[in-house]
Formats: C-alpha cells, structure tokens, sequence
C-alpha cells in the first residue's frame, strides 16, 4: 500500500511538473511573455522591471525555475483590471463557484440515479430510450444554448425566474440545471450499466430466489453496489464543474471562478487567465490523486495488479 | 520485401472494404447523415444560396422579426440582427466556419492524435513513458478551459482556434489509439512480419497504421460534435472566431444581449443550426462506434 500510494503521488507530482512546464513553453515560446504579462500602455521602465523579474536574458532552464518557484510560493501575479494579487481574487470567486457546483451536483445526482436505475430495469423499455435521448441531448446540446433557451422561456416569457446574477436559491435554478444536465447525462449512464452489470450477479439471483419483493432487490442489494462507482464519478465531477463553469456562469453572470476566468478574456487581463488554468489543472490532478488512493484503500486488488 | 509484405497489407486492407458498405448495414441513422449532408451541401454552395452578404447590413433595417411575425417581411426570412445584417445569410456562411473549422481540427487532432499513440504503443520503453505522461498531465485541464488558455495567448482566428482545438484533443486519440496498438502488437500479422524482418517504420505504416483507421474514424464522428461545440464555445466567449465572421457562437453572442428585450430570432436559430448538427454527428458516431469497432463500445 505504502510503495502503491508512493508511486501514485509520484506520478501526479510528473503530471503537475509537466503541466506547468506546457503553461510555461506556451507562454514563453509564442513571442515575449511580456507583452502579456504587462498591462497595455506601460512604461519602458516597468517592462524593463519586467524583463528583470522573469530573468529573460538568462537560460530558460533559470527562466523556468524562477516561474515554477513563484507558483509553489502562492505568487501567481496582479491582476492588471483589479489591481489586486490573482490569488486573492481567485478565493474571493471560488465559493460561489462551490455553490452552484453543489446545486448543480444534486440536480444531476437527483435526475441521473433514478433515470438510471429505471432504464436498467426496463432495459430496451420506454424509460431506457427517453433515458438515453435525454443523456444524448445533455451530451450534445452547448450550455449557452441551454442556458440562452432557459432565459427566455422562464425570464422573458413566464417571467419566473431572474435571468442573471446571484442571490437566493432562485438565482442558482437556472445555471445549475444548464451545469449539471450535462454531468446528468455522465451519471445516468453509469448508473444504468454499473445497475446492469450487478442485477447480473450471483448474490441478485439468491436474493430473487429468497423471494425477496423486486423492490427490496433493487432499491437495497442491487443498489448499494451499483452505486459505488457513481458516487466516485460524481466526487472527482464534482471538482471538474467548479472548473468547467465558464459557459454557464458567462451565461447567467454568476459570479464564480468561470466569470473570473471571462473577465480576464475580455479584459485581456493574462495573469488572471493563467491563475484559473494553473489552479484547475491542479485541482483535478490532486483529486484523481485521491480517488485512486481511496480505490486502491478499499480494494486490494488495485494495489496489487498495478 | 514486397513477396512478405502483400498478403498480409491485403489482410490489413478488409476493414476498409468493410467501411464502403456500411450505409447497406441495419440502424443507420439515416435523418442525422441526410442532416450533416445537407450542411455540408449549404457550407459548400454558401455563395450561391445566400440572398445577402453575411458581412454587411443596414442600420435602416436592424432587428427585424422573422417574415412570419408581425412586421416581418419576406426579404428577410429569419429577420435581421442589431445591424441590420440578414439572419438567414449569416447561418449559412456560419455553415461553412463550422464545418471548415470542425473538419481539419479533427483531422489535426486525429493526425497527431494517432501518429503519436503508434509510436507510444508500438515502440514502448521512454518514448510511450513521455507521450502517456504528457497525455495524462494534459488531459487533467478541461479542454474548453484549455482552449480559452491558448486562445487567450495566441489571440483570436480561424486558423488559431483550428491549431487550437487540435493541441487540446489529440490527447484522447493517443490514448485510444495505442490501446489498439497494444493489442495489435501481439497479433500473428505483426509478428510474423517482425520475423520477415520488416522495419519499425513499415510496421507502423503498413501493419499498423490500417488496423486502427477503423477505430481513428469513429473517434473522428464522436470528436465532431464536441470540436463544433467547442468552437461555438470559444467564439461564444469571445475567443473563437473573430467577428464580423458569421459564426454561430459569434451570432449567439451578439444576440444574447437582445434577448431580454424579445429579439428572441437572434439566438434561437443559430442555437439550431448548432444543436441540429451536434446531434448529428453524435448518433452518427455513437451508430459507427457499435457496428465498426465492437471493441470501443464501452468509450
């Protein structure tokens, strides 16, 4: 287990040291970091001051030293808009990202389970296909149509909900539901054959064969196992929509991490820009770390084949 | 060389027979191919079907509603935007950047995408090590975001965002295509044309190269849809395709702000054209996934 959780957080370390060194040769090697890194119209002093910092007249090995150094030390840069560390700004957005995530989150989980089980036990039944057009439409259709189609129809035309900015729950139905569509989608299909895979199993059987009612089956012996890879799915999503919001939170203007990640676009604010692609990378990498650390925890024969 | 090689490239050349009649084959989905056909016929003959030039309007006539609404006209079938610039025009052209835009960024992404999972699979050792690492530190950014990165260095054009979308989705080429490899590589062709004493190069090519065609184009369909929506995405943001290019993320983007106010036609249709050719590729994709490449069913 020790050597297995070594290995793994080796890995991951790689996988975070490669990440920042794309983040670096991309920044560096499309023409002088500079110029993105410094606001429009500054002075030749502070690009000087600037070249400076960066060490760009030394090697590119120092040059990537001195990037990677100032990331593990929490200095990802001003922002040129706000004039405030990136990082700050970054913890000042992400709650609110963690809030629609979470409502999100139910929704899809809320949906996704139940359609699962249902076009399970109805295999090639009328709730299987529904189920699978309905995960086909959250796989295909972009948010900011979903989102544009919700707006009208419930702000524009009903005049039921507000069609933008944050507040109380009503303001997060929306987004939420255009966020976790897709996930639903993800959710339901898993559900659905992991749901397949245990109705198959030898312990199903014996507990049809008890004469145990086909609700007790499916809702408690068949379930409690069907769900376990759902669950994991939906912890490691669950970090993939506070970073995958972008559309959505442009969408509706909720202010999260996505609309930080807008606003350094059209602000063409960089340093902002890279905060938010660094900081998800990384969470995701670390989450998976997890997952795969828990997995191997719970069942030994992960540690061992690998 | 040639007296080993020809049986067996023969071998390697009945699943691309096998392709050619897939349309005869049972389930296929006949609407979502007539749908993409038919956008791809639009994209080609855009200048001859448009009735006005996508790029220019006129302010005298901006915001009109589609001609079956009250103060529609038949001028302007799918009305007109906040210039004034025909509605229907800027679909059709949007056709085209769509489909320019989603084909060679597949073809990129695959292109790269394959050349590198058979390097990775059929030679092993450091080279698979490098490449499956990076693919893995690579595929922990989510592409759109990815994307919005790259796009936010290199600046917003059409060839940009083609480069683009091609670095953010080889990735998952590579890591299907060398699981093929893998198991090709144990297969008796592959090594009895080690044993002929053909080179590494030829494998790859000859051996190798047809045998995971089959599986590059099913990702190909599947990739379509999530390029286009990905490109309608970047734009949508802001970072895509540069206006005035009729786009229809752009267009999308341009008419969000007159939704509030009823100008509903602005964002309606381009969400459409979109949806409809989404939808299109993923049936067709999820069709080509179960009857080409049984293997891949689980993707």
């Amino acid at each position: 287990m020790k050597q297995f959780i070594v290995r793994r957080v080796g890995y991951s370390l790689l996988s975070l040291f490669l990440l920042s060194v794309t983040i670096f040769l991309f920044v560096r090697v499309t023409g002088d970091p500079t110029t993105l890194l410094v606001e429009p119209g500054a002075s030749p002093e502070d690009i000087e001051n600037m070249r400076q910092q960066f060490g760009l007249d030394r090697p590119i090995w120092v040059q990537y030293w001195l990037f990677a150094t100032s990331f593990v030390t929490g200095d990802l840069g001003q922002s040129f808009y706000y004039r405030t560390p990136v990082l700050e700004l970054y913890f000042q957005r992400l709650p609110n990202s963690l809030q629609l995530a979470a409502v999100a989150m139910v929704l899809s989980l809320l949906i996704g389970i139940p359609s699962g089980i249902l076009a399970a036990v109805r295999v090639g039944g009328f709730w299987d296909s529904a189920g699978k057009t309905f995960s086909l439409l959250g796989l295909s259709l972009p948010q900011f149509w979903v989102g544009l189609v919700l707006i009208l129809f419930f702000s524009v035309y009903l005049g039921w909900l507000p069609s933008s900015g944050s507040g109380g729950i009503l303001h997060l139905l929306m987004p939420a539901f255009t966020l976790g569509w897709y996930f639903a989608a993800a959710h339901m299909r898993l559900t659905r054959s992991s749901m397949l895979e245990v109705l198959d199993s030898e312990y199903v059987k014996l507990a049809r064969l008890k004469g145990l009612p086909e609700a007790l089956v499916i809702g408690k012996h068949a379930l409690k196992n069907a769900l376990i890879p759902v669950i994991t799915l939906a912890g490691i999503n669950l970090v993939v929509m506070i970073n995958v919001a972008v559309v959505v939170e442009t969408v509706f203007a909720w202010p999260g991490i996505g609309r930080l990640l807008y606003e350094g676009i059209t602000f063409r604010d960089f340093p902002v820009v890279q905060c938010v692609v660094v900081l998800g990378g990384s969470m995701i990498i670390v989450v998976n770390l997890l997952v795969d650390i828990l997995y191997a925890y719970i069942d030994p024969r992960i540690r061992l084949e690998s | 060389m040639t007296v080993t090689t020809t049986p067996l490239a023969a071998a390697a050349a009945a699943p691309a027979a096998r392709t050619l009649k897939l349309w005869r084959l049972e389930g296929f989905p006949l609407i979502p191919a007539l749908i993409l056909l038919f956008i791809a016929f639009v994209a080609i003959f855009a200048d001859f079907l448009a009735p006005y030039d996508p790029q220019i309007g006129s302010l005298a006539r901006r915001f009109r509603p589609p001609a079956w609404e009250a103060g529609g006209s038949m001028a302007h079938l799918l009305g007109t935007d906040h210039v004034g610039r025909d509605v229907l025009s800027r679909l059709i052209f949007g056709a085209r950047v769509s489909m320019v835009v989603g084909l060679t960024a597949v073809l990129v992404a695959g292109g790269i995408g394959t050349l590198l999972g058979i390097l990775s699979g059929y030679l092993g050792g450091w080279v698979d090590q490098v490449i499956m690492r990076v693919v893995d530190a690579w595929l922990a950014l989510p592409a759109l975001t990815f994307a919005i990165f790259l796009a936010a260095i290199v600046g917003p054009s059409e060839l940009n965002i083609i480069v683009i979308l091609g670095g953010v989705y080889w990735t998952r080429y590579a890591r299907v295509v060398r699981g093929e490899v893998l198991s090709l590589k144990q297969r008796e062709f592959v090594r009895l044309a080690v044993v002929a004493g053909c080179s590494k190069a030829l494998i790859m090519r000859r051996h190798i190269l047809p045998n995971v065609i089959n599986s590059a184009i099913v990702l190909a369909t599947l990739m379509l849809g999530v390029v286009i929506v990905t490109e309608a995405s970047l734009s949508f943001l802001g970072v895509g395709v540069p206006p005035p290019k009729p786009a229809w993320g752009l267009m999308m983007a341009d008419g969000k702000k007159g939704l509030m106010v009823g100008y509903w036609w602005l964002t309606v249709f381009p969400g459409i054209c979109i949806m409809l050719m989404v939808l299109s590729a993923n049936l067709l994709g999820d069709w080509l996934r179960v009857k080409l490449d049984p293997q891949l069913r689980q993707l």
